[in-house]
Parts: structure tokens; C-alpha cells; sequence
């Protein structure tokens, strides 16, 4: 077994420390060639996961990176280098820890390739561009061990495709590397060790007692729709002062900010309550986190951007508002709280509304049954792929088969045939077009049985492009005459204001007056009600798993764990009409002010619900149904029109939803902003950085042309393939359609009610009703031209 | 359509973004920037789909084809650069000659291409066309003045579109290649350039008129 350095285990002595039996184990299997340790928040994971390092660098390593350590975030490998420095400096150890990210200085980065650290912290897109240079190979020639962090999170996203592509590389250069990956609580423990390699053992730490969770309970009864959970908040403000600190977890940015307004103004006591969000400017983020360390935080209201990160030992209350959608993120919540080890966490949730209390007890089951839930990713996306490609002949010319060789190891990719990857190389070499139109300009030429760059300053370009994320393009909110930004809205948010317009930004309502060299000028307005900020935060869609429970529960006799008031609706629906089952898929149609209207109960999430009105309706419309709109929740669609539905097989046939899903994709925005992501990935296109963009000349044109013509010239270019595949997947959701379609078999029952039904009541409030369009768009604005010119007096 | 009447003379400006002077039967359109991909490439740059000389060439003839015009006055940065010119591809040269052939053909030069272009027809610094002169870019103490280069747009409805601009004293085109970018009508530049009283005439399926966006 590898032993730990004798001044190390003095140091650990002598601070009172004893290894967890999982930090023993991870020595014992040092030379293991990969091994994922799973533990929960709070477990000394990352530093069982150093262990190793430690115990064979010694007290006095030769120079040479020895270990890479890759984590989602640059505020978690500043952290780790300061808490790794601590025992290093304590035992006396002469190990060099570093880290690099995209906020370390130039000649810092220099310095490192010429002088690698031996133990380097850095981020995947860092990573990337790290083995882009020519002299990677010399860089990481003696490395031994790599550690992934927070790997479960990185799985789950593009990133982490890109980071095991550049594992396979790494293991080209150096072949006795050996892996480790670090993760929370998952459902597949042995599909993300597939992930990390082909060769992973799994190591599963204690996962400690069982949280203690409930569902908040209030005075009032939630309303039946929306979301925020504001009604809650007088119990809300009760919990926080009843505990040392509190997080308060939003599902949307929007929503957070408008839950922390209503906070405020109730806020009697003034308790010290900050907010987190990722549209927030840095500064004020690192503000909010440096007052939470300082414990001078008594809650913080945020939403995803704190799901990872720094351990906040504090924290003795999780509060999730709005049902948690998914069982995996809520256990990796509430991990936030006591983060201590066998310490139970502590959390409540609170439902927003009535549907949403039946989510919330579905998920508190699901947590202690231990059910959790994940859709598998599918296989590895091509257009991460193609950029790998590129980013590899930056490094150096490279044989096509061996790439081929290597790229197969990866997890993701172990599936991909020749003929995929050939596509992608042809793709990054010539542009992968049916007019062969670039012979004299290819990128990558192959020269003597090697692939290269025609042009070697396109290295620098392809190396600007690198990383998977997709920055939405945001502006930055100051307050007029005054320094600090506030925060950033997205572009197309600002491009909807006319000065006058209120929105709330960091908990403050702001007036727009007016953009300034790509800069959203504000002024406060205190009282005043604000237009909602439209961040595009991720709609998550309720799982597969909860929707499941939920129509599980709706099987029940009676309800006794639930709420009165909700026990007593259900059984009102059950009485005037049904509740809906695993094995059909309800429908209930019915007239209501005017209209007839038809709710389909499919419990298949919110974008694959919405997916379903934009086909049905088309159906509707040929029919001469006549819809004129619908709303989607993550539970149904209401659709309204003039016509009764009384036949609804045919719109729920499966072949004619396709056809008109093929259709309807082509001109779909949904399709636009994917092909956008996925030609910046591929590196088709570049992005838009900042200083470009100040010049206000938009060199750069939409990359709507570019799809455009592709469709109209080369319907079956590669980008455009991977762009269905994607969009698919994402927020089409066509799949759980498909799903839902095969489950339900023949029986699509349909139940024809005289009016409004105890289930469907709540739809009626939803916002976000889509109209179904015609040719209202261009009416509109020729209407809106029309008045336009006559308030200029030019009609 | 949208009818625009400038300095006596009544001028149609189509959705394509093309501007047709009946009277004269002349079609003007401006920044056709044909070879962009091209030169991208040739820059080592990344490879864009090479269709957008044949996109800009097809809505070009389809204009020819329904204002019958006999006189064309393309208002420079014709081709990305000269090179693209040279390099433009035989399929697309032979269709362009197809287009020239029988007409009064002008071409603008404009800062994408300075110099003279291997094809036929007439080069020219600007054009002067009673009552209008015809540039490349606007001069601002000019009057009549038909111009292109800044690739106006403006918004309407939460859209953005390519959109001509016009005040008593000059009609600045929108960019008409298909690889074009915009620059908004609240820049600086066109908001000191243009008129208060200036209109924004969109393109797209209607062409429609609103006060400048400034």
C-alpha cells in the first residue's frame, strides 16, 4: 500500500485527524488504473482523492507535473489550492501546487508550460487549451495521476464529453496515467465509472444518515398555479431566524429575483439575507460569498450557480422552493446543508402551487427510498467532437487512424463507428460540404499520410474557439453615473426595453433610461412594480422518475400525507371526473367562457408538454379544429379553440406527429439557437467576443443566414444532422412523446365534461400561453408601423 | 413594395432590398460581398457553407427578371476583395455575365474592392444620374445622394431587418449579399449622418416604414 509521508501523518496527528476508511482505501488503490470515489458533500473527498499524490510525490519530488486536477469551476481550484497548501506547508512537504484558469495572468501561464507545477489545478476549457500547444507532449510527459472533481456535474454536460476526449489524449502521452473521479451521490454509479474509463472500480464511501426533509408547512394553502412560493415567505422568514444560516434554492434567476424583492419588504427583523445568481456581476457574487464565509449571512437566496462549490460549513438549513423537478439535484442540495460528516442535512421544501405539492411529496418519497432519477445522455455529440479534431492538429499533425483509436476509449464515444468520425474529419478538414468548394483553402491538408493545418495562424483562431459553453450574450446593468455594474441581462432582453421600463436586478427595481456603448444604463425606482427580467435560466423539465410517483400517489385511495387542501381537490377530481394513470393517457375536453378546450394529461415535463400543443394543435388546425392557443406545465396542455374535439386518435398518432414534427422543426427557432450552439462548438462559426462587439459594427452576421442557406443548399450537412439530433434531445423532448405514446398504447381516453375540471382549473392560470399563429406576426407589426408613424405625425 | 418619392423622381424599394427607378428602368442594390466565404477561407479562417454567391446571384436575377430593368448600378464592396473578384467560381462568373448581358452594368467601387474587376460593364468611382449621384458612401454635405456601405438595420416587433434610411438629402440601401451583417440605425454614425425627421424602410415579406430608430 502506499504510504503517506511520516510528517503528513504527524501533521494529521497532531491536528487531531483520523482518515475516513474511504481517504485509506483511496491509498490502497493508488495503482489502480481508475476509480471513482462516491461520497457525499462533507466527506473529505477531494483531499482522499490527493492522498495518492501526496504519498508518492514525498517529501521531496523531482520537478515535473505529476498530477492534474480538473474541476467545473475557477472558484473551487483557488479554494482547493489554499486548503491543499495547509498540510503541505504543515508537513513540510516541498510539492509546488498551482492552478490555472482563465483568470491566470500571461505570464504566469508561460511560466507554467515551461515549468509545470507538480500538482496543476484547472478547468476543462483550460485543459483544452493546454494540450492545443505543440509542446503538450513535453508538458505532461511525466504525469501520473488525474483527478476529476465534481464529476458527476461535468457528466452531465457537454464539458465533460470534451474533458474524457482530452483523458484519451493524455493517455496517449502518457499511457500509465492513471484516473480518479470524484462525485456525489448518483443513480448509475457504473455508467458515469464508464464514463470516467473502460477500466474503473467504484469506491462508495458511507453515505451517511438519511437527510431530515419535509415539506414546509404554511398558514396559507399555496395558490393554484405559478410559481415563486411567495405566499410562503412569512414561514420562510420564521425558518431563517430559527437557524444559523439558511439557503434558499430557485429553480429560475427570474424567480429568485422576485421571491429576494418580497423578502425584503417583509424582511421586519432586517435580517442580513444576500443574493446568488449567475446573471449577478462577479463582483457582486464574490461580495455575497466572501459575507457568507465571514458567517454574516443569516440566508442566501440562489439558484443553480450555488449548486457546486466552495463548502460553506455554516449552512444548517436547505430550503428548495418550487418543486425540485429532479430527485438527483435535490439530494446534492440539501448535501449543501451540515456539511459535516454523519451529520444528517436538514431541508424543506415548499411547493408553489397545488400541482406542485404532489410533485414535492413524490420527491420526498423518491429521497427515502433512495430512488433517484437520470435519463441516459446518449451518445457522445459530434460537434464537441469535430472541435476536438481541430483542437488536436493545433498540437501537431495527427493519423487519422490512431485519433480514430483513441477517441473510442472515451466513454462517450466508444459507440462512434469510422464512418462518424471520418464525417467529422472531413468536416473540420474541407467544411464537409456537397459542393466541394474549398480544395485550395482546406483547413486540415493531409500531407505524407498526416493530417495538419494548411494555415498555422489558424491555430490561434481555432484556440479563441475552444470549450463547450455557449455565453448567451448578456450586457452589463449600471446605475446611471455610478461605477459598479449591478448585473447583466441578456441582449435580447435589453433590445425589448424603452426607456421607462422597470426590471428588477440584485433585488432592486430599476428604470431603464438608456444603452450606452453596450452597457444597459438604470436608474432606481423604489416602489415602483417591475416588468419581469426573462433570463433565459434552464427550464428544467420534472423527471421521468417523479412524474411516475406522482401518478402513483394519484392511485391511491386516499391521501392522508398529504395537505387537506390538496387531499380534498383530488378527490373532487376523482368524483366530477378521473385522475389520470400510468397505463393511459387522459384527455378532458369541455367548453369554458367562450371556448371549448381540451387538457392532455401527459405527464411527460414541461418542453416535452409544450412539444405536444405546437403538434396537436397543427393537427387541430388541419382538422378544422380551429385552436387558437394553448399553455404547457411540466403535468399537461390545455389547448383552447372553437371546435370540440370528440375524435382524438388521430391527433395522437404517433407517424403523423413525426411528419409534422419534421415539418415544424425546419423554421423553429428552437432549431436556430441550436444550430447556433452547435456551429460555435464545431467552430464553424466564431464567437462574439466583448471588445468585437464595442465597435457596434456587427462584423459578424446570425448565424440564422448560415442556417438558412445550409438548409436551403445542403439539407443533409453534417451540422445540420447534429443540430436535429441535439435539438431532440434537448428541448424538443420528443422522446418522452414517444414515451408517453407507447405507454398509453390504444388507450388515449378522452372524457367530455360539461365545464372546467378540479385539474384543470389551475392551467387556466399559467402564463406563457402561445398563441397559435398564422399570419398575426407580420399583422402585428405592420399594426404596430402603422401607429408608429402616426404618433411621428408621417402617416 | 414601398414607394418613395425623392427629389422628383418616384422610387420603388423592394423587399429584397434592391431599389428599382422606373422611370429609368435602373436597378440599384449595394454590398453584394460575393466571395465572403471564400476569402474567410482563403484568411484561414472557418470553412462557411459556399452557397451565398449562388443565394445572392438567384435573388439578384429574380429581381432582374420581375422590374425587366435594362440599367444596374451595384453600389460597391460588390465582391469581398479583389481576389475574390479573380477567384470568383466559373459556374457563378458564367451566370453573372448571363445577368450583364444587354444591360447598362455600373459598377461602384467601394472599400471591399478599390480596384477594377475582370468583368464586363463600366467602373466607376460614382455615378451621376440626374438628379441622383450614386456612391458608395454617403458624403454628408451631398444632396440626392444614393448610397450603400453602412448595412442599415432596425428593429421592429423584436425583430431586426436590414432596412434602407432615407432623409430629404440621401437613400442609404441595405446590404443586399446574404452574408451581411447589420449595423444598427442608432449608431452614432448614421444617427449624425441622417436627418431627425428620417425614416427606416424595412425589408422582409412587407417592406415597412417607421421614423429612423435613433
Amino acid at each position: 500500500m502506499t504510504t503517506l509521508p511520516p510528517t503528513l501523518s504527524d501533521w494529521f496527528a497532531a491536528k487531531g485527524w483520523t482518515l475516513h476508511p474511504h481517504q485509506t482505501e483511496m491509498l490502497a488503490r493508488a495503482p489502480d488504473p481508475a476509480t471513482l470515489l462516491i461520497a457525499p458533500t462533507g466527506g473529505g473527498k477531494t483531499l482522499a482523492g490527493f492522498l495518492p499524490s501526496l504519498a508518492e510525490l514525498g517529501p521531496n519530488p523531482p520537478p515535473g507535473l505529476h498530477t492534474l486536477y480538473v474541476s467545473p469551476l475557477k472558484a473551487l481550484t483557488a479554494d482547493i489550492r489554499r486548503n491543499l497548501g495547509r498540510p503541505i506547508e504543515g508537513a513540510g512537504l516541498k510539492i509546488r501546487v498551482e492552478d490555472r484558469t482563465g483568470d491566470t495572468s500571461y505570464s504566469q501561464r508561460r511560466r507554467q508550460r515551461a515549468d509545470p507545477p507538480h500538482i496543476l489545478l484547472t478547468t476543462p476549457e483550460s485543459l483544452a487549451l493546454l494540450l492545443s500547444y505543440e509542446d503538450a507532449p513535453r508538458i505532461f510527459a511525466g504525469l501520473q495521476r488525474v483527478i476529476i472533481d465534481e464529476l458527476h456535474a461535468l457528466a452531465e454536460s457537454k464539458r465533460g464529453d470534451q474533458l474524457v476526449l482530452q483523458l484519451a489524449r493524455l493517455q496517449s502521452l502518457t499511457p500509465g496515467l492513471r484516473r480518479v473521479g470524484l462525485s456525489a451521490t448518483v443513480e448509475n454509479p457504473p455508467a458515469l465509472a464508464r464514463f470516467l474509463s473502460p477500466r474503473t472500480t467504484i469506491l462508495e464511501a458511507d453515505p451517511g444518515p438519511d437527510p431530515d426533509i419535509s415539506m414546509l408547512e404554511t398558514e396559507a394553502p399555496p395558490p393554484w398555479s405559478g410559481g415563486g412560493g411567495r405566499y410562503a415567505i412569512p414561514a420562510i422568514l420564521n425558518e431563517i431566524t430559527r437557524h444559523k444560516t439558511t439557503l434558499i434554492f430557485h429553480n429560475t434567476r427570474a424567480q429568485a429575483e422576485l421571491f429576494f424583492h418580497d423578502l425584503w419588504l417583509q424582511n421586519a427583523q432586517d435580517l442580513p439575507i444576500g443574493i446568488h445568481h449567475g446573471s449577478l456581476s462577479r463582483e457582486q457574487r464574490e461580495r455575497v460569498e466572501q459575507a457568507m464565509t465571514a458567517g454574516a449571512l443569516r440566508a442566501v437566496v440562489c439558484t443553480g450557480s450555488l449548486d457546486l462549490g466552495i463548502d460553506w460549513g455554516d449552512v444548517d438549513l436547505v430550503i428548495q422552493v418550487g418543486a425540485p423537478k429532479n430527485v438527483k439535484r435535490l439530494v446534492q442540495r440539501i448535501g449543501r446543508a451540515n456539511h459535516r460528516y454523519n451529520a444528517p442535512s436538514k431541508a424543506l421544501l415548499v411547493p408553489a402551487n397545488r400541482f406542485e405539492v404532489v410533485e414535492c411529496q413524490a420527491a420526498l418519497d423518491a429521497v427515502r427510498d433512495h430512488d433517484l432519477d437520470g435519463e441516459p445522455r446518449g451518445p457522445g455529440p459530434k460537434d464537441v467532437l469535430c472541435q476536438h479534431i481541430l483542437a488536436t492538429a493545433c498540437a501537431g499533425p495527427f493519423d487519422a487512424e490512431s485519433l480514430y483509436a483513441e477517441v473510442i476509449t472515451a466513454g462517450p464515444y466508444t459507440l462512434l463507428t469510422k464512418q462518424e468520425f471520418d464525417a467529422c474529419l472531413d468536416f473540420a478538414a474541407t467544411g464537409g460540404y456537397a459542393l466541394k468548394a474549398y480544395d485550395r483553402w482546406q483547413r486540415l491538408k493531409l500531407t505524407n499520410g498526416k493530417w495538419h493545418l494548411r494555415d498555422p495562424r489558424a491555430a490561434a483562431l481555432i484556440r479563441q474557439n475552444l470549450g463547450t459553453i455557449i455565453d448567451i450574450e448578456t450586457l452589463k446593468v449600471r446605475l446611471r453615473n455610478q461605477g459598479a455594474p449591478l448585473g447583466e441581462v441578456e441582449e435580447s432582453f435589453a433590445a425589448s426595453l424603452t426607456p421607462g421600463d422597470t426590471f428588477l436586478i440584485g433585488g432592486q427595481v430599476v428604470r431603464y433610461e438608456s444603452l450606452r456603448e453596450m452597457t444597459v444604463e438604470v436608474s432606481k425606482t423604489p416602489g415602483r412594480e417591475p416588468k419581469i427580467a426573462v433570463f433565459s435560466g434552464t427550464k428544467f423539465a420534472t423527471s421521468t422518475l417523479l412524474a411516475d410517483r406522482i401518478l402513483q400517489i394519484f392511485q391511491q385511495e386516499s391521501w392522508p400525507s398529504l395537505p387537506a387542501h390538496t387531499a380534498a381537490w383530488l378527490s373532487l377530481q376523482r368524483e366530477v371526473s378521473r385522475l389520470p394513470d400510468p397505463h393511459s393517457l387522459l384527455l378532458e375536453s369541455f367548453p369554458h367562457d367562450g371556448r371549448e378546450h381540451l387538457a392532455i394529461y401527459g405527464f411527460a415535463g414541461r418542453n416535452a408538454q409544450q412539444t405536444l400543443g405546437l403538434l396537436v394543435t397543427k393537427q387541430m388546425e388541419s382538422q378544422g379544429l380551429a385552436p387558437l392557443g394553448f399553455v404547457a406545465t411540466d403535468y399537461a396542455t390545455l389547448i383552447w379553440g372553437l371546435e370540440p374535439v370528440t375524435d382524438p386518435k388521430p391527433l395522437f398518432d404517433l407517424a403523423t406527429l413525426r411528419e409534422g414534427l419534421d415539418a415544424w422543426l425546419a423554421g423553429n427557432a428552437v432549431m436556430k439557437r441550436t444550430f447556433r450552439d452547435t456551429a460555435i462548438i464545431a467552430g464553424l462559426i466564431e464567437r462574439s467576443h466583448q471588445g468585437r462587439r464595442k465597435t457596434g459594427r456587427q462584423a459578424t452576421f446570425s448565424s440564422d443566414i448560415l442556417y438558412d442557406t445550409l438548409r436551403r443548399y445542403d439539407p443533409d450537412h453534417l451540422l445540420l444532422r447534429i443540430t436535429r439530433e441535439e435539438a431532440l434531445r434537448g428541448l424538443i423532448d420528443f422522446s418522452r412523446i414517444e414515451q408517453l405514446l407507447a405507454r398509453a398504447g390504444p388507450r388515449i381516453d378522452l372524457k367530455r365534461l360539461p365545464r372546467v375540471t378540479p385539474l384543470a382549473a389551475p392551467l387556466f392560470f399559467e402564463p406563457s400561453r402561445i398563441p397559435v399563429e398564422g399570419a398575426g406576426r407580420d399583422r402585428l407589426a405592420a399594426a404596430q408601423a402603422q401607429a408608429l408613424m402616426e404618433a411621428a405625425g408621417l402617416a | 413594395m414601398h414607394k418613395l418619392f425623392f427629389h422628383g423622381q418616384t422610387l420603388h424599394l423592394l423587399p429584397s432590398g434592391a431599389l428599382y427607378w422606373p422611370a429609368r428602368k435602373t436597378l440599384t442594390v449595394s454590398d453584394l460581398h460575393l466571395g465572403k466565404s471564400e476569402r474567410l477561407a482563403r484568411r484561414g479562417g472557418s470553412l462557411l457553407p459556399p452557397y451565398e454567391t449562388q443565394a445572392t446571384l438567384e435573388k439578384l436575377d429574380r429581381d432582374l427578371e420581375a422590374t425587366g430593368a435594362e440599367t444596374v448600378i451595384c453600389l460597391g464592396d460588390s465582391f469581398d476583395d479583389l481576389a475574390a473578384a479573380d477567384g470568383i467560381e466559373e459556374a457563378s462568373r458564367l451566370w453573372l455575365v448571363r445577368l450583364m448581358a444587354g444591360k447598362d452594368w455600373t459598377w461602384i467601387t467601394g472599400n471591399h474592392d478599390p480596384g477594377p474587376i475582370d468583368l464586363g460593364g463600366t467602373h466607376r468611382a460614382e455615378l451621376k444620374a440626374l438628379p441622383f449621384t450614386f456612391r458608395h458612401i454617403a458624403e454628408p454635405q451631398e444632396r440626392a445622394e444614393i448610397s450603400g456601405h453602412y448595412h442599415p438595420k432596425a428593429s421592429l416587433a423584436g425583430q431586426s431587418r436590414p432596412c434602407f434610411l432615407a432623409d430629404a438629402a440621401r437613400l442609404i440601401l441595405p446590404a443586399y449579399g446574404t452574408y451581411t451583417g447589420g449595423l444598427r440605425s442608432k449608431d452614432a454614425s448614421l444617427v449624425t449622418l441622417m436627418a431627425k425627421d428620417a425614416l427606416a424602410i424595412l425589408t422582409g415579406p412587407r417592406v415597412l416604414a417607421i421614423p429612423m430608430p435613433r
